[in-house]
C-alpha cells in the first residue's frame, strides 16, 4: 500500500467519521437503531450537489446538515407521535427519502458536482491536501459534540437513551429529546454524505445504501480499541474506528477482495461483534 | 395540598376484562403530611399513585394540587411538582451515567439554562455535601457509573435526586421492598430524615405493616379500589399490627 493510498483511506475515513458520529448519537446514546441513515446520507449528497451547481458549495454543506435534521425529525415524529416501532419508522422515512432525493437531484440518479467556477466546485478544491480541512473540521465537530453532551440538554438526551422510564417520570419531555437527538444524528449523517459527494465530485441517489452498517462498523472497531465507555471516549472511538475501518477496507481492496463483497464483510463484522458479549455470557453461564 | 375528588379509574371499560381499579376515591392530603398506605395486591394503591403522577388518566373525577386542577396535566409537567420513587432501584436512576450526572439531571436544569454545563465544580461540592449526610460514602464516588453501585446505594441517590428540588408531593412506591433488610432500614431512615429536613409532603406505599405504623403521620388502607380506613395522629399511633391485619378483610 503506497502512502498515497493510505492518505486517501484516511481522508475517506475522516469523512465517514462524521457518519459514525451520527450513528453513535442514535445507536449508542439514544439506544435506538435508526435506518433513516441510509436515506439521509443520500439526502446530504443530493442537497450539496444541487447547491454546488448553484455556486454555493460551502453553504451547501449547511443546507445538507439541515436537510438531514429534517429527515431525523420525520423519523422521530413517526416514533413518538404515531407510535411506530423505531426500526420501521426509520425504514419508512428511508423509503420515502429515495423519491425525495431523486426529486432534489431533478430526477437524475447521479449527478456530477460541477460549478461555473471550476476552482470552487467543492471544499476540497481549495487546498492541496484534503486532510488540511478534514482534520480541523472533525476536531471542531468532536469538541462541539463533547460539549453538547455535557450540557443539561445533552445529559437529558443521554438519560433518555439510558433509562426512558425514569426520564418519563421526571419533568423531562422524552419526545422532545428524541426529536433533538434524531435531528442531530441525521444532520451529521447528511453532512457526511455531503462531504462524501464533494470529495468524489458526484452524488448518487443510491449512495446511502448500507451506510447505517458502515457507520456502525466504525463505532464497533473504535470501541474494540478504546475500552472506555464515557461520552468523551465514545465520541473519540467513533472517529478513530471509522478511520481504522476505512484503512482496513482499503487494505482488503488492495488484496483483491472485490468491492462488491465489502458490504457483506461489513455486515458480518457488525453482526459478529455485536453478538460476542452475548456468546461470552452464554459460555460463562454454561461453565459456571 | 393534594386533593382527589370522586376519582374512579376503570381499565378496559365495556369489555370482559373490565376492571374497576379505583372507585369514587376522595381524599385530601395536607401540606406536611407523611401518609403511609397499606392494602393487599390489586387494592388500587399503585393506580392511586399513577393517577396522582399523571401516568394513567382518570375515568371520572378530579385531581387538584394546591387548588389547581391538574387532572388533564401531562406526566412530565406534573413531575416538576411531584417526585416519585419506585420499588426497583434501577428505575430511579440512569445506570450508565455517573452519580454526579444523575444528581445533575434532577438539579441543574432548574438552576441554569439547557446549554450550560450540567455538572460544575460548585455542583460537585454541593452534591458531595448532601451525599455526606447519608453517611454511605457516596460523596467519594461521584464519578462512578451508578449502575455499579448496590441497590441500596442507588436508591439513596434516587431519593436524593427526588429531594434536591424539593417536590410538593413525594410518592414512594414500595421504595424499600427490593432491598435487603439492612439497606431497607437505612433508606427508610434517610427518607424520614429528608422529609423532615425539606418539609416534604409524602405518600408511601408499603407491604410492611411495621413500617406503615412506625413511620408517617397518617395511614390510609386501600381495599378493592376504595380507601376503607383513614387514621391520623393519636389514632394512628395507637394502632397495632393485629388491628391492621383485620382491616385487610373489611
Amino acid at each position: 500500500m503506497t502512502v498515497n493510498v493510505l492518505l486517501k483511506a484516511l481522508e475517506l475515513g475522516l469523512i465517514l467519521a462524521v457518519l459514525s458520529e451520527g450513528v453513535y448519537v442514535s445507536f449508542r446514546i439514544l439506544n435506538i437503531p435508526d435506518m433513516t441513515v441510509d436515506g439521509s446520507f443520500s439526502t446530504g449528497a443530493a442537497v450539496v450537489a444541487v447547491s454546488t451547481m448553484a455556486g454555493q458549495p460551502y453553504l451547501g454543506l449547511c443546507w445538507a446538515f439541515l436537510a438531514g435534521c429534517v429527515c431525523g425529525l420525520v423519523t422521530a415524529f413517526l416514533q413518538t407521535k404515531m407510535k411506530i416501532q423505531p426500526l420501521l419508522a426509520g425504514i419508512i422515512t428511508m423509503t420515502g427519502l429515495y423519491s425525495i432525493n431523486l426529486r432534489i437531484m431533478g430526477s437524475m440518479p447521479n449527478m456530477p458536482l460541477l460549478s461555473l467556477d471550476p476552482d470552487c466546485a467543492s471544499m476540497f478544491d481549495t487546498v492541496d491536501q484534503p486532510l488540511l480541512v478534514l482534520i480541523p473540521l472533525i476536531a471542531v465537530l468532536a469538541l462541539v459534540l463533547y460539549w453538547f453532551f455535557k450540557t443539561n440538554l445533552g445529559l437529558q438526551i443521554r438519560a433518555t437513551g439510558d433509562n426512558e422510564a425514569m426520564v418519563r417520570s421526571s419533568s423531562i419531555n422524552v419526545d422532545r429529546m428524541k426529536f433533538i437527538a434524531f435531528g442531530l444524528s441525521n444532520g451529521l449523517v447528511a453532512l457526511s454524505g455531503a462531504l462524501f459527494a464533494q470529495y468524489n465530485h458526484f452524488a448518487d441517489v443510491t449512495g446511502g445504501t448500507g451506510m447505517m452498517v458502515i457507520g456502525l462498523a466504525g463505532i464497533i472497531v473504535g470501541e474494540a480499541i478504546i475500552q472506555k465507555r464515557t461520552i468523551g471516549f465514545g465520541i473519540l472511538s467513533a472517529i478513530l474506528g471509522a478511520c481504522i475501518y476505512r484503512v482496513l477496507y482499503t487494505l482488503a481492496l488492495q488484496f483483491g477482495v472485490p468491492s462488491g463483497d465489502m458490504n457483506l464483510i461489513s455486515a458480518l463484522l457488525v453482526a459478529i461483534t455485536i453478538s460476542i458479549p452475548y456468546i461470552r455470557k452464554k459460555r460463562r453461564g454454561e461453565y459456571a | 395540598m393534594l386533593k382527589l375528588e370522586h376519582v374512579s379509574v376503570t381499565f378496559h371499560p365495556g369489555t370482559q376484562l373490565e376492571k374497576k381499579a379505583l372507585t369514587d376515591v376522595s381524599v385530601t392530603i395536607h401540606d406536611g403530611d407523611f401518609v403511609t398506605i397499606l392494602g393487599s395486591n390489586g387494592a388500587g394503591k399503585s393506580t392511586f399513585f399513577n393517577v396522582i403522577a399523571g401516568k394513567i388518566p382518570v375515568t371520572s373525577g378530579k385531581v387538584f394540587l394546591d387548588e389547581e386542577d391538574i387532572t388533564e396535566q401531562k406526566e412530565h409537567i406534573r413531575a416538576r411538582q411531584i417526585g416519585r420513587l419506585f420499588q426497583n432501584p434501577a428505575m430511579g436512576t440512569a445506570g450508565e451515567l455517573s452519580v454526579e450526572e444523575n444528581l445533575a439531571l434532577a438539579y441543574s436544569h432548574s438552576q441554569r439554562g439547557m446549554f450550560s454545563r450540567a455538572v460544575t465544580n460548585a455542583d460537585r461540592e454541593f452534591f458531595a455535601e448532601h451525599l455526606k449526610t447519608l453517611d454511605m460514602g457516596l460523596e467519594d464516588r461521584l464519578k462512578t457509573p451508578i449502575g455499579l453501585l448496590s441497590g441500596g446505594q442507588r436508591q439513596a441517590v434516587a431519593l436524593m435526586m427526588a429531594v434536591l428540588n424539593p417536590p410538593k408531593i413525594l410518592l414512594l412506591d414500595e421504595h424499600t421492598a427490593a432491598l435487603d433488610p439492612k439497606s431497607a432500614h437505612k433508606i427508610l431512615e434517610i427518607t424520614n430524615q429528608l422529609i423532615k429536613q425539606e418539609q416534604i409532603t409524602a405518600l408511601m406505599i408499603t407491604h410492611n405493616m411495621k413500617d406503615a405504623l412506625e413511620n408517617g403521620s397518617r395511614l390510609l388502607i386501600f381495599h378493592d379500589g376504595r380507601i376503607t380506613k383513614d387514621f391520623s395522629g393519636a389514632e394512628k399511633s395507637a394502632l397495632k399490627p393485629e388491628d391492621v391485619i383485620h382491616f385487610y378483610e373489611v
